[in-house]
């Protein structure tokens, strides 16, 4: 099934619940209500039509006025797949994990409760995942600003070639 | 009683550690704490624009760049609309294919090694040196090869590097026999891979697995065939497929074995790629400020350790708004804390080996 014949089903089912539908350029997308995500993603699985059995792929984007988190769905027994988005505020985002759906959902939602902020209600094991445990703020964000030191560790460093330049004045 | 191994231990595969909890020798639980080399290329894409981001690929993943190279090529050209010139494409199997061999020979030499088999991984590297002499002929570069372009390849095939590249294979196809006689069906060997660290079909798509751990489990999944890029489709090749011949399906053997079969069809492919290549340019025009439209994509390739997504926003301007790379090896380590249950010490050193997990595409 095509994407958008995938998002229309959804439209179908679930009305307002898909706020929406996106031709996207080059990849179409369809915008959930995050309250809804984890009906809409079992009954992804389970509809026999549709039959996602993988969540290929979860990632977060920080749009400065609001935090999207991106699913990348595959159905490897009809090889179609479709993108659902859920979008949150940038304070406090919060949204129901897909772990008791595709365990995959795991360590890829862990990732973005370190990057990017987003809690994950649900979720077996949320802990900062590539980040130290005691890390303050979350990188991937657009206003991160990095910490000049860590432990004491630097984490700038003089630049050698303007190093030399003021040497030669 | 409470180990731990790593985050410096030669069998880990780079650095990252695990937490083990053992009763004796054998385990409740091998808890995967990764992060170590974590650099954040997603957050310098940010900041370097999409020509500049090229060589931070190849960082993403050091044993075989050319797929990241040829990742991040292929979603800006869908973004932006680019047509790739033929002879380009083929280039970029070509080089994609060497990669291919000597990462799984990497993969398969240190498999040998965390065993106890040292010889073995001494003829997988002589084997995997040649092929960088013949990738640093080609880019100037043995590892991080910054080799394709946004729009092609850097640089065309040196003058008598075909007739060269052929030669090879014609030395490689025996050697890999060779190989199979020395170690994979070695007694010990088999005893210590098979039924090890069993990984169902249902499980292996739950928890994401990707590549030659996927097929290993029974799924006959592969990008280059089933959602073709490139010129693959233009090549005969048989995407192998685990049997479970050695114990069960899945199990660490089976995915062994799918690295040295998969070594036989990338020679195939190559050697048709490189009889079949096409004269004409390697690189489309494409503007040094490159500025693909707002939109977004993902791409998938089949690299070496399975396939990698690309996932791009771009909001119009010269540097992507949001770059996320989700590898084989991310997915493949999730999987460890439940396999590891009830497991050997010592099987969670091949049960690493047999994922063929590369801690800099965990971390990136």
């Amino acid at each position: 099934m095509e994407p958008l014949a995938i998002y229309q089903r959804i439209k179908e089912r679930f009305g307002d619940r898909a706020l929406e539908i996106s031709d996207g350029k080059p990849d179409p997308f369809c915008v959930i209500d995050p309250a809804a995500i984890v009906e809409v993603a079992t009954a992804l699985r389970d509809d026999p039509e549709i039959s996602m059995d993988c969540l290929s792929n979860e990632s977060g984007v920080d749009y400065r006025d609001r935090i999207e988190v991106v699913y990348h769905f595959f159905s490897y027994r009809l090889r179609h797949g479709a993108v659902l988005k859920v979008r949150l505020p940038r304070e406090n985002p919060s949204v129901h994990t897909l772990e008791d759906v595709w365990k995959s959902a795991n360590w890829m939602e862990r990732e973005i409760f370190d990057l990017l902020g987003v809690t994950f209600e649900g979720h077996s094991d949320l802990r900062r995942i590539l980040m130290p445990e005691d890390w303050v703020g979350h990188p991937l964000r657009k206003d991160f600003v990095e910490p000049l030191e860590y432990h004491g560790i630097s984490t700038v460093r003089e630049s050698p070639i303007i190093r030399l330049d003021s040497k030669k004045k | 009683m409470t180990l731990n191994m790593g985050p410096q231990h030669p069998s880990t595969h780079g650095v990252l550690r695990f937490v083990v909890r053992a009763d004796g020798e054998v385990m409740r639980e091998a808890v995967p704490d990764v992060g170590y080399l974590h650099r954040s290329i997603e957050k310098i894409a940010e900041k370097v624009g999409y020509h500049g981001f090229m060589p931070y690929t190849d960082r993403v993943d050091y044993v075989c760049a050319m797929f990241t190279n040829q990742g991040w090529g292929m979603a800006s050209e869908k973004l932006a609309g680019i047509e790739v010139p033929r002879r380009g494409e083929f280039c970029r199997v070509i080089a994609a294919e060497f990669n291919r061999l000597a990462s799984h020979l990497l993969s398969a030499g240190t498999m040998a090694m965390d065993i106890g088999a040292m010889t073995p991984f001494t003829h997988a590297l002589r084997e995997r040196e040649m092929i960088n002499d013949l990738i640093e002929e080609l880019c100037g570069a043995r590892l991080t090869f910054n080799y394709m372009r946004i729009g092609g390849v850097a640089w065309d095939l040196p003058p008598g590097w075909r007739e060269k590249a052929l030669a090879y294979l014609d030395h490689f196809d025996p050697i890999l026999e060779e190989f199979n006689s020395l170690i994979s069906y070695n007694k010990i060997y088999i005893e210590r891979l098979a039924n090890v660290g069993v990984i169902t079909p249902e499980e292996a798509i739950n928890y994401n697995l990707v590549g030659p751990n996927l097929r290993a489990s029974g799924i006959k999944w592969d990008i280059r065939k089933d959602i073709p890029y490139s010129v693959y489709p233009e090549f005969d090749f048989e995407i192998p497929v685990g049997s479970g011949e050695w114990g069960k399906l899945g199990d660490s053997m089976d995915r062994y074995m799918m690295r040295i079969r998969e070594m036989h069809q990338s020679s195939r492919i190559l050697r048709q790629a490189l009889t079949k290549i096409p004269s004409g340019p390697v690189l489309a025009k494409v503007a040094r400020n490159f500025k693909p439209p707002r939109g977004e994509c993902q791409i998938r390739v089949e690299s070496a350790r399975g396939d990698m997504g690309w996932y791009v926003v771009s909001d119009g301007t010269g540097y992507p708004w949001r770059v996320h790379v989700r590898t084989g090896s991310f997915a493949a380590m999730g999987i460890i804390q439940k396999l590891s249950r009830g497991l050997m010490i010592a099987d969670l050193v091949t049960l690493i080996a047999s994922l063929d997990v590369i801690a800099p595409e965990i971390d990136r």
